[in-house]
C-alpha cells in the first residue's frame, strides 16, 4: 500500500506567529482565550460574529489569491453554523498591514468578537506564503498566529487549513475543512443511470472523476491515509470490492472470493478491508488483511449481514443484520463472536457508521414510509433522529464527529447534505450533478 | 497530483471490461422492445420474453415466490428444457425503498430463490448464473407503488451468445 503523508508536500514549514510584545502579550492572550469561545456541544448555538477582511496581497500580483483564500475561509466558517461572518461593507478599519495591532474599537463598534487578518505572498522560490492572525476583539489581544508555505496549486488547501486552525482555536475542537469527500456522481435517466466515482473538497470545489461511468460503481470509502478508496464495482463476472490508489490510478480486486463482495470499509489502521460476501441467500461479513491477503470470516448466519463499520480503536464492529427478522444494528468484537443488538425503536435500522470520536453510531432509519438519519450511542442509548422524510440515506461523519453528510432524494435524484449531530444547521453540499454515497475523508494534514 | 497516464490506462481497461456489460444490457432492452412487437420465432429470445415471460415479481422486502411466479417459472423450465442450448443469467432486483447495501443482498436473495426453484425443476446449475443489481436498475421510474412493484423482480436473461 503506497502511503505517503499528504502534508509532507504541502507544508515545508509551519510556525507560530507572534507579535513583538513578548511575554506580557502572551499572558494577555491566555486570558482572552477564555473570553472568546464557541461552545459547540450545545444544540442551540448563537453563531459568533467574526470579521474576515480580505487578506493582503504581499505583492501586487497576490491580491486575487488573497481574496479567494479569504472567501474560502469565510464560506467554511459560515457553513459550520457556528460563526456569522460580518458583511465586509460594515468594516470601519481597512487592514493594510496584518502585522500591526488592529484598531479594536473599530471592530467592537460592529460587534465583531473575533477578527482574522492575514497576508498571502508569492516567495522568490515560487512557493506561496500564507499568514494569519486571529484577534480577540473585546479582549484586545492576538489569540493565534500561523504561517504556512506551500506550492501555489495548494492555495485552496491553505484556506481550509487556516479555517481549521481558527475553528480549533475558537471551539476547542479539531476542524474538518481540510478534507475531501468521495462520492458517486450520477447522470442520465433513472433507469439508465451512469455512476462515476468522484472526489472533491469538502466544500464541493475541485471535483475530479476517478472512473469513466462504464462500470456501475457504489459505496466508495476512504482509507485512513486518504490515498486509497475501496468501493464496489460491476465489471466482468461477479460484482466485487475494489481498491483504487488515487495517486497512481492503480486498481486491484480485494480478495479472491467465490461470489459477490460488497459494502467495503477500511479498518482504522488501514491494514484491513471488511465487507460482505454473498453466499446463496445469505450475506456474511469477512475481513481481508491487505498485506498477507488472508481472509477471515466474521459472521455465519442465515441472514443479510452487511454495512460493517469499525469503532475508531478498531476493537469493535457495528453492522446491520436482518437475523432477527428485520434490519437492525448490531455491535460485536472485531474478530467476530457474539453480536449485541443495539437498535430497538420502531422501524428498520441500516447503514450504521461509527463516529471517529467513538461516541455515536449514525444510521439510516426506515419507518412509516420515511427514511431518516439518526445517531445512537454504541450501547444503544440516546437514539436521536436528525432528519427525516423520503428519502435520506447513507450517513458519513466528518473527522471531528460533529457533522454528518448523507444523501437525500426527494424524487428528482439524490443530492448531498450535511447536518450537525445536534440536528441543526442542515446544508446542501454543491455537486456538479446528482450525487450519492458520500464518504468523508480524515483530515488531510 | 495524479499521474494521468497511469490513471487513463487503468480506466481504459475498465472501458473494455465495461463494454460487454453494456452489450448485454442492450440485448435486454431489445427484448423488451420486441416483446411489444409481438412477432417471434420459436426458440428465439423474443419467443422466451413474449410467450413465456422472462420475469417474476416479489412482495416488498420478500424473496418468496408467489403462485403466479411459480407458474411463470414452470413455463420457463419447459422452454429452457426444449431449448437446451441457452445458458442464462438470473438478475435479482429491488425497488428503491431500501438502503443500498441491503438491497444488493435482497436482489441476490431473489435471484437465488429463482435459481433454486429452476434447479429443483431439473435445470442444470451450470447453465445458470445469478447477479444482483439491488436498486440500481429500475425498469419503472415513478415514485409510487405501481412502479415499485414492477422493480421488485428477478429477470431470466438468456445469454445472447448461446
Amino acid at each position: 500500500m503506497a502511503a505517503g503523508n499528504p502534508s509532507s508536500f504541502l507544508m515545508t514549514r509551519r510556525r507560530a506567529l507572534a507579535l513583538g510584545a513578548g511575554a506580557g502579550f502572551a499572558a494577555m492572550s491566555q486570558r482572552a482565550l477564555a473570553a472568546v469561545r464557541v461552545d459547540i456541544t450545545q444544540g442551540n448555538v448563537q453563531p459568533m460574529p467574526i470579521a474576515l477582511p480580505n487578506f493582503v496581497g504581499g505583492t501586487q500580483a497576490d491580491g486575487d489569491v488573497a481574496s479567494a483564500v479569504t472567501q474560502i475561509m469565510t464560506n467554511n466558517l459560515r457553513r459550520s453554523g457556528l460563526f456569522a461572518p460580518i458583511d465586509p461593507q460594515a468594516f470601519i478599519e481597512k487592514i493594510s498591514n496584518p502585522d500591526a495591532v488592529p484598531r479594536f474599537p473599530d471592530w467592537r463598534a460592529i460587534n465583531a468578537q473575533a477578527l482574522v487578518t492575514g497576508r498571502i505572498t508569492r516567495q522568490g522560490d515560487g512557493r506561496l506564503k500564507a499568514e494569519f492572525r486571529l484577534w480577540d476583539v473585546f479582549g484586545g489581544a492576538q489569540q493565534a498566529g500561523q504561517q504556512y508555505f506551500t506550492s501555489p496549486d495548494n492555495w485552496r488547501r491553505i484556506g481550509h487549513i487556516m479555517s481549521d486552525a481558527i475553528y480549533e482555536r475558537l471551539t476547542g475542537e479539531k476542524g474538518y475543512f481540510d478534507t475531501r469527500i468521495v462520492f458517486i456522481d450520477e447522470t442520465g435517466p433513472k433507469e439508465r443511470r451512469i455512476k462515476r466515482l468522484a472526489i472533491m473538497d469538502q466544500d464541493g470545489a475541485g471535483v475530479r472523476y476517478l472512473t469513466r461511468g462504464d462500470e456501475l460503481v457504489l459505496t466508495p470509502r476512504f482509507s485512513p491515509s486518504t490515498q486509497e478508496i475501496t468501493y464496489m464495482s460491476y465489471g466482468q463476472g461477479d460484482p466485487r470490492v475494489l481498491l483504487l490508489n488515487i495517486e497512481t490510478g492503480q486498481r486491484e480486486v480485494v480478495g479472491n472470493f467465490p461470489g459477490m463482495t460488497f459494502a467495503p470499509r477500511f479498518s482504522p489502521d488501514g491494514q484491513r478491508v471488511i465487507m460482505s460476501l454473498q453466499q446463496g441467500s445469505n450475506a456474511n461479513l469477512f475481513v481481508m488483511d491487505l498485506r498477507s491477503k488472508a481472509t477471515t470470516r466474521l459472521t455465519q448466519t442465515p441472514a443479510i449481514d452487511t454495512a460493517p463499520s469499525y469503532s475508531p480503536d478498531g476493537a469493535r464492529i457495528c453492522f446491520e443484520s436482518d437475523r432477527g427478522g428485520t434490519q437492525q444494528i448490531y455491535v460485536m468484537g472485531a474478530t467476530g463472536g457474539t453480536a449485541q443488538r443495539i437498535s430497538f425503536g420502531d422501524g428498520r435500522y441500516s447503514t450504521p457508521v461509527w463516529s471517529p470520536r467513538g461516541d455515536f453510531i449514525a444510521f439510516t432509519k426506515q419507518g412509516g414510509g420515511n427514511f431518516g438519519i439518526g445517531i445512537i450511542k454504541p450501547d444503544g442509548q440516546g437514539e436521536r433522529l436528525l432528519t427525516s422524510g423520503y428519502h435520506n440515506e447513507g450517513p458519513t461523519f466528518a473527522p471531528n464527529g460533529r457533522v454528518i453528510m448523507f444523501f437525500r432524494d426527494l424524487g428528482n435524484g439524490p443530492s448531498l447534505f450535511t447536518v450537525d449531530i445536534t440536528g441543526r444547521n442542515e446544508q446542501k453540499t454543491p455537486t456538479p450533478s446528482l450525487a450519492s454515497d458520500p464518504a468523508w475523508s480524515p483530515l488531510l494534514s | 497530483m495524479m499521474p494521468m497516464e497511469k490513471f487513463i490506462r487503468a480506466a481504459g481497461l475498465a472501458a473494455l471490461l465495461g463494454a460487454s456489460l453494456a452489450l448485454s444490457a442492450c440485448a435486454n432492452k431489445q427484448n423488451d422492445a420486441m416483446a411489444s412487437a409481438g412477432a417471434s420465432t420459436p426458440g428465439s429470445q423474443q419467443d422466451f420474453v413474449v410467450n413465456v415471460g422472462d420475469r417474476v415479481f416479489f412482495e416488498s422486502d420478500s424473496s418468496e415466490l408467489t403462485p403466479q411466479s411459480r407458474a411463470t417459472l414452470d413455463k420457463q423450465v419447459q422452454w429452457l428444457n426444449q431449448y437446451a442450448q441457452y445458458s442464462f443469467t438470473i438478475e435479482g432486483h429491488a425497488d428503491e425503498r431500501g438502503t443500498r447495501e441491503y438491497n444488493i443482498a435482497l436482489g441476490a436473495r431473489r435471484g437465488q430463490t429463482v435459481r433454486e426453484y429452476l434447479a429443483s425443476r431439473g435445470i442444470q446449475s451450470q447453465r445458470m448464473r445469478t447477479i444482483s443489481y439491488g436498486k440500481e436498475r429500475p425498469v419503472a421510474v415513478c415514485n409510487d407503488i405501481s412502479c415499485w412493484s414492477q422493480n421488485r423482480r428477478a429477470v431470466t436473461v438468456l445469454n445472447a451468445s448461446s
